[in-house]
């Protein structure tokens, strides 16, 4: 009986293992045909032109997806990331008693909104409050879907980085008292710079989450294939090409395997943004 | 003597500001998401009846209710929940009754990290490339449970470890000096000691994959279909998939339709998670240790 259980719960934990090496092999052997024949490298990374569908001349260039990602994904972060960090000092360091567990659950409860969801919000709520208050034509922009993105994105990013200040000793902050410190030369001087690795975690996580976003990125953005000069253009995602585009290409098409390869790049680019946080955070408890 | 001096009360403005910083940091956070809710309460409550929730849409999904949709999605989470959960209370229980500390270890965390930073529609992708194609299950509820239930193994994995850790190692070394086996140590103190807490893991496993989208796009729900399911090879309507559906694809929808559909969604979401916190913090405060 011991021996059986052992033998299960191993194969459990190693399931973890398999799971994502058999997220990359099947995403791979979909899009291997297209990566190692019409797959050109430079076009890829340096043409805007993504007209899979064109029918004499179909040309893959992602340089526009990819913009289209960086700039709401940027955008989503320089909203979000002072904003969560803000929130994450002021949960673990002011906050105290039920105030804090209030905003704690709060914040949870935030993370929690599915993301068609939010993708409705800013098609249903943004989408026409933007057009009011910039008077601009179209409201499904960089600035809907970013605003969108940080909203997402900083209840995981408040979360992590308060889980990052609370892992600094007390021992730390009493030592900083005892030498006539105040509060907030505590925060700044010892806190922050002793949880300075768990901080820069929780961005990168957050930056994780903005890049993957699939939904509401896809509704609010505006889906339109541009590279953006003004936060008011609208812009097609990596992720959004994927979920717009896949339901109407054959399967085994070139249309339907360049996809694909979208996918393992979407995939190598967030495991490498995880690995980066893994080994940012490890370092700290090395010290 | 011990009056306040200047730099004393300097110090303390300076503090008092820097928190009120803070709290209006953290209330900003919070009330467009507050202001949303009231938003999609004001314009989806009036809906909201119980024809909605138990009739099916008609006129091409721009009147009716959201009945198939509500069943696709108990459908798909009951499924993924089955595949899922016991390979997930597996991983847990070799993390942290088994695993020694080792690279091995080392390397399913990083995995399990990854299942949980991977972008919803490579999950998708995956789903088609695994389950439809390769396994055959088609374009089903089969084929769409299984993409959802590996997308949420890491939340069982790491609540459920979590339950497992908070039993106090005295309780198995007690266990293992009255000459307990491994096995019988974990299936008589430490399982009774933590189950809540993996119920509580599996709740908050609930509420994530009914709001899933993506990864049900391609692999088994379908964007209208008038019947209920009958078996785990057909295809189903689900809640997220309507939602986006009837809010961006079906032209002559009534505007309060969609905002009752995310009413419906978030607050089925939302409750869970809040069933979830609840109960934790109650056993939090019943915990004898």
């Amino acid at each position: 009986m011991d021996k059986a259980v052992q033998v299960l719960v191993f194969v459990g934990g190693v399931s973890a293992i398999v799971f994502i090496i058999g997220i990359f092999v099947f995403i791979t052997k979909e899009g291997l045909p297209f990566l190692l024949g019409r797959f050109d490298v430079a076009e890829f990374f340096t043409s805007p032109r993504w007209r899979p569908t064109s029918e004499h001349n179909p040309t893959y260039g992602a340089l526009a997806l990819i913009a289209g990602t960086a700039s709401v994904t940027g955008l989503a972060m320089l909203v979000a990331v002072p904003f969560s960090l803000g929130a994450a000092i002021y949960i673990g360091e002011f906050a105290t008693g039920k105030t804090r567990e209030a905003l704690k659950v709060l914040v949870e409860l935030l993370a929690a909104i599915p993301s068609v969801v939010w993708g409705f919000i800013g098609l249903s709520i943004m989408n026409p409050l933007i057009i009011k208050t910039f008077n601009v034509p179209v409201g499904l922009n960089v600035l809907n879907a970013g605003f969108i993105l940080g909203l997402m994105a900083a209840p995981i990013m408040t979360t992590i980085a308060e889980d990052a200040l609370k892992a600094v000793p007390d021992t730390y902050r009493e030592a900083a008292e005892a030498m006539g410190a105040t509060r907030w030369q505590v925060i700044f001087r010892v806190v922050i710079p002793a949880a300075k690795n768990g901080l820069v975690a929780a961005v990168l996580l957050g930056v994780g989450r903005g890049f993957g976003e699939t939904m509401a990125v896809l509704m609010a953005s505006g889906h339109s294939i541009n590279l953006p000069t003004s936060i008011f253009d609208s812009v097609r995602a990596l992720t959004a090409t994927i979920a717009a585009e896949l339901g109407e290409t054959a399967v085994g098409s070139d249309h339907y395997r360049a996809l694909f390869t979208l996918g393992i790049f979407l995939f190598l680019i967030t495991f490498i943004i995880n690995l980066t946080a893994d080994l940012v955070v490890r370092g700290i408890r090395k010290k | 003597m011990f009056e306040a001096s200047q730099l004393n009360i300097r110090n303390r403005k300076v503090e008092r500001l820097w928190g009120l910083l803070f709290l209006v940091m953290t209330i900003l956070l919070i009330l467009p998401v507050l202001v949303i809710l009231g938003v999609l309460i004001y314009k989806g409550g009036p809906i909201l009846s119980i024809d909605f929730l138990f009739t099916e849409p008609k006129d091409g999904m721009t009147a009716g209710g959201i009945f198939p949709a509500l069943v696709g999605t108990v459908w798909l989470v009951a499924v993924a929940l089955l595949a899922s959960v016991p390979v997930g209370v597996a991983a847990a229980l070799y993390l942290s009754e088994y695993a020694p500390d080792n690279w091995l270890t080392r390397v399913i965390n990083l995995a399990i990290i990854n299942l949980a930073g991977v972008p919803s529609i490579v999950h998708a992708l995956f789903g088609v490339g695994a389950f439809v194609l390769f396994f055959r299950f088609g374009t089903s509820i089969l084929a769409a449970s299984l993409t959802l239930a590996i997308m949420t193994l890491p939340v069982v994995i790491v609540a459920t470890r979590e339950s497992l850790q908070a039993v106090p190692q005295a309780f198995r070394e007690a266990c293992w000096n009255m000459g307990a086996s491994r096995w019988q140590t974990i299936r008589h103190v430490v399982l009774p000691n933590s189950i809540s807490g993996i119920l509580t893991g599996v709740i908050l496993e609930v509420s994530r994959t009914a709001g899933e989208t993506a990864p049900i796009m391609f692999t088994g729900a379908a964007f209208f279909l008038p019947f209920l399911p009958q078996s785990v090879y057909d295809q189903t309507m689900a809640m997220s998939l309507h939602l986006f559906v009837i809010s961006t694809q079906v032209p002559g929808v009534p505007e309060a339709m969609p905002f009752g559909v995310a009413l419906v969604l978030i607050s089925m979401v939302l409750v869970m998670n809040a069933v979830s916190i609840a109960f934790r913090m109650y056993l939090r405060g019943k915990k004898k240790w």
